[in-house]
């Protein structure tokens, strides 16, 4: 357990706290933001260097732009005259923490039999790359296809339908 | 503690984090923030094993990541389009106040 863990595993965690917590929704996003980086350094530190990549391009590239675009597009809806909390928060707050007691329970019960292998696996962007059009090439291709329909589906419910009203 | 149980630790600490802000939230899109975060921790959780576990040359944890990170990001377009479109129609993004399936 290095130091660089618990400094990137702190700024996860209260990115994550944040983003739950605070008021306003822009800062809200701004946390969301801090909290995915922090799991893309993460990554980096497990030596998963295409995936901490792909996920500071995809999180916070785009994700992130995308919160912030319909935090904006939705700024009427601001006032939150009731709070920011929904009725039924106790209930919600105690089943998360029922699993994260569970999960944290779990993990420290089976501490002695999970594995620790030492060495860093030495993987190349080349390998995912060959891995990705040999062994994966169908979920690859699937997962475009679903992609491709997701963004048109996207686009779809949020145009504006002809006639309506703005 | 081994590495492993501290990533997996976190994991747990961040998922649950993002449950709670699913299930207490008022505005639809910080909902869809806490499942964000929930993906991501589910990511985490694969990319540790894949490090620390037997094989890594087999690539199998970190595959898993990239597809599951491709198909948030889907998931993401979609729901925020949902809540634009909720938000056209019904003028809030305040879940506890829909409480209709007919528009």
């Amino acid at each position: 357990m290095t130091i660089v863990f618990w400094i990137l595993a702190a700024l996860t965690v209260a990115g994550g706290l944040a983003a739950v917590t605070l008021r306003n929704t822009v800062h809200c996003a701004l946390a969301v933001t801090a909290a995915f980086a922090g799991l893309a350094l993460l990554f980096l530190q497990l030596d998963a260097q295409f995936a901490g990549f792909a996920q500071i391009l995809v999180y916070i590239g785009a994700v992130a732009i995308l919160v912030v675009f319909a935090i904006l597009l939705t700024r009427g809806s601001e006032t939150a005259e009731h709070g920011v909390f929904s009725r039924t928060w106790l209930a919600g707050l105690c089943i998360a923490a029922a699993v994260f007691a569970v999960l944290g329970w779990a993990v420290l019960r089976s501490v002695n039999a999970i594995p620790q292998q030492a060495a860093a696996p030495v993987v190349s962007v080349k390998d995912i790359g060959n891995a990705l059009m040999s062994r994966y090439v169908l979920p690859l291709e699937i997962v475009a296809l679903l992609l491709t329909a997701a963004l048109v589906g996207a686009v779809m419910v949020a145009m504006h339908e002809k006639g309506e009203a703005k | 503690m081994t590495p492993l149980a501290g990533y997996l630790l976190v994991a747990a600490l961040v998922f649950a984090i993002g449950l709670a802000g699913a299930l207490t939230r008022r505005n639809a899109i910080l909902v869809l923030i806490g499942i964000e975060l929930m993906l991501n921790a589910a990511n985490l959780n694969l990319i540790a094993f894949w490090r620390y576990g037997p094989h890594p040359e087999a690539l199998t944890g970190v595959m898993f990541a990239v597809f599951s990170i491709a198909v948030a990001a889907a998931e993401a377009a979609v729901g925020l389009g949902l809540v634009i479109s909720i938000y056209r129609h019904a003028r809030t993004t305040d879940l506890d106040k829909m409480n209709r399936m007919k528009g």
